[in-house]
């Protein structure tokens, strides 16, 4: 059974026990450097702790190599964690595959990358609602329809092919991919990085509309600040591993204590704003 | 949000499959081999003499509208025996390509899934098999198991396995770290459901183009153990034997015999390389 007991709190409380408890999280991948037969340990991730309360919506921000989307991708259990603890509804992550997977689901950076080529739209979705649902063909395909709308396409999408659409579009098939699974904690890392600005706010626009319809947490990882401030209650900044401010997202932004988050901000490019480097390459 | 979607969708028919231009040579290759095949298959039907019984009083009859290329040293009908011929020697490949391709296939995905020290051994395997000449493996195969067709099969099967799996693996490898594969991943399919409903689909062209080429080469390999008398025995119908076969009438002057079937083998080869080649191509358009 899946554990419900949480839906009737909106997002606005923060008082429900949380959908996910993040406890001491620490990851250490051996890298073994060319020619050398010793590893070194790279600390990736150092400590993370935090709460997400369900239908909550957390940001987990920082600059590339920061662990975010290592602390992202131990909590949807892609990668294992070295040491600390995950609780999905006050449960660690169930061992089985398909219970664990109704409850975390995950949308990627990559939107060319994160759909099969060669399955359409429709058998996509179906291939996911037969897994976790027990309703018939015709019951799966209106569900799959409903999911459509519920992110933005329709009817004239489903038998489509992932290269016959847009980036934006694709990010919406893999949200209600991930929808599908009926999840409890939708993870979304850098989901909209990669696109146009414009099409960027359709897809936030989308997501904050989506947490008003369904009971999903979110847990937004990116290094935008502009982006998280649009879709996050709280927010979490990360630097080299290492959790170095925690609080409501807009304080945050208007208020940093950190002074690495005061470096982060200011590097957010604004009206007005000059670059002090050219071609920094980063 | 969703007005702007709409215009973006780029019309494709409903079937959603990509229409794939009929590419000319392409479909001449394929014409070519096809026939081949059927004439293997309807050998019966279409060869005008037995494959056997020959007449010795015709013996090295030159080429005549009742023998369109002479008969051999004991007087059967060459074409005749081309015509069988062509069964054993295209069986024999395709047999070879279907196991290699099978074991090559089975190991490459199961590496790239499983992963850790079972790759590690797959992956050194497999070099090992690389280290190993197939037509030695071929000789020590028919010393154990003794001449005809299945000795050789195996063996070359074996021989061939490497040359499937290794390519593969490195693509599959790269595949398998897709985001899509992980997002099936997360939606809670097994390992079984991802790598035969998503991962091998999408190595599919690969896996074609490596099999089309690999079968001219086992063509050729199953011919030379023919030729060396290790593979199908005399009288059989077989191009490799019907090569070996002609020496003698060759060196005195009838060259019609081991001719025409060494050149049905290089034939068959081309052909196949070919549209191997196109397949490549098509591989790497895809991937």
């Amino acid at each position: 059974m899946i554990s419900q007991q949480h839906h009737q709190l909106g997002p606005a409380d923060p008082a429900g026990p949380p959908i996910l408890q993040v406890r001491g999280l620490r990851k250490v991948f051996k890298i073994r450097s060319e020619g050398s037969r010793r590893t070194e340990n790279l600390v990736a991730v150092d400590g993370v702790s935090f709460d997400l309360p369900p239908s909550g919506s957390l940001g987990i921000v920082g600059e590339s190599g920061s662990g975010k989307t290592t602390v992202a991708r131990i909590i949807a259990g892609l990668e294992q964690p070295s040491a600390g603890t995950v609780l999905v509804g006050g449960s660690p992550l169930a061992r089985r595959r398909r219970r664990r997977r109704r409850r975390v689901q995950m949308v990627f950076q990559d939107p060319y990358s994160s759909l099969d080529p060669r399955q359409t739209i429709l058998a996509g979705l179906d291939e996911v609602l037969r897994l976790h649902t027990k309703s018939g063909k015709s019951g799966r395909r209106a569900r799959a329809l409903e999911l459509l709308h519920q992110v933005g396409l329709d009817e004239r999408h489903e038998n489509l092919r992932p290269r016959s659409l847009s980036g934006g579009q694709r990010q919406r098939v893999a949200i209600a991919r991930a929808l599908a699974c009926g999840p409890e904690v939708l993870i979304l890392d850098e989901a909209v990085s990669a696109l146009d600005v414009s099409v960027q706010g359709q897809v936030l626009n989308l997501l904050a509309e989506l947490r008003t319809q369904i009971q999903v947490a979110y847990l937004f990882v990116s290094h935008d600040l502009a982006v998280v401030q649009q879709v996050t209650d709280d927010t979490i900044v990360m630097h080299r591993g290492r959790v170095v401010e925690a609080g409501p997202t807009d304080a945050i932004l208007t208020s940093p204590a950190d002074d690495y988050t005061r470096r982060l901000l200011a590097a957010v490019p604004r009206p007005g704003w000059k670059p002090s480097r050219r071609a920094d390459g980063g | 949000m969703s007005l702007a979607s709409v215009n973006l969708v780029t019309v494709e028919p409903a079937s959603g499959r990509r229409r794939t231009r009929l590419d000319p040579a392409l479909a001449g290759i394929g014409a070519v081999l096809v026939l081949l095949v059927l004439a293997a298959v309807l050998a019966p039907l279409i060869a005008p003499y037995s494959p056997d019984q020959g007449n010795i009083l015709i013996a090295n009859a030159p080429p005549s509208p009742a023998h369109l290329l002479g008969t051999d040293a004991v007087g059967r009908d060459i074409v005749s025996r081309l015509i069988y011929g062509a069964r054993l020697s295209l069986l024999g490949p395709a047999l070879i390509i279907a196991l290699a391709t099978t074991a090559g296939v089975t190991l490459a995905i199961s590496a790239v899934w499983i992963g850790g020290w079972y790759d590690v051994v797959v992956s050194r395997v497999l070099d090992l098999l690389f280290a190993i000449p197939g037509l030695l493996v071929a000789i020590i195969a028919v010393a154990v198991l003794g001449t005809g067709l299945i000795a050789p099969v195996l063996a070359l099967s074996l021989a061939y396995t490497p040359y499937i799996a290794r390519v593969l693996r490195s693509v599959a490898l790269r595949e398998r770290r897709l985001a899509y594969i992980e997002s099936v991943q997360l939606a809670g399919f097994s390992g079984w459901a991802i790598c035969l409903r998503h991962l091998l689909p999408n190595v599919m062209p690969l896996i074609r183009a490596q099999a089309t080429l690999a079968f001219g080469a086992a063509l050729v390999d199953l011919a030379a153990i023919s030729y060396l008398g290790l593979g199908v025995q005399p009288p059989t119908p077989e191009w490799g034997i019907m090569v070996s076969d002609g020496q003698a009438s060759l060196l005195n002057g009838y060259p019609l015999e081991s001719i025409s079937a060494g050149f049905l083998i290089v034939v068959v080869v081309v052909l196949v390389n070919l549209l191997g080649d196109r397949f490549a191509i098509r591989a790497e358009e895809a991937g």
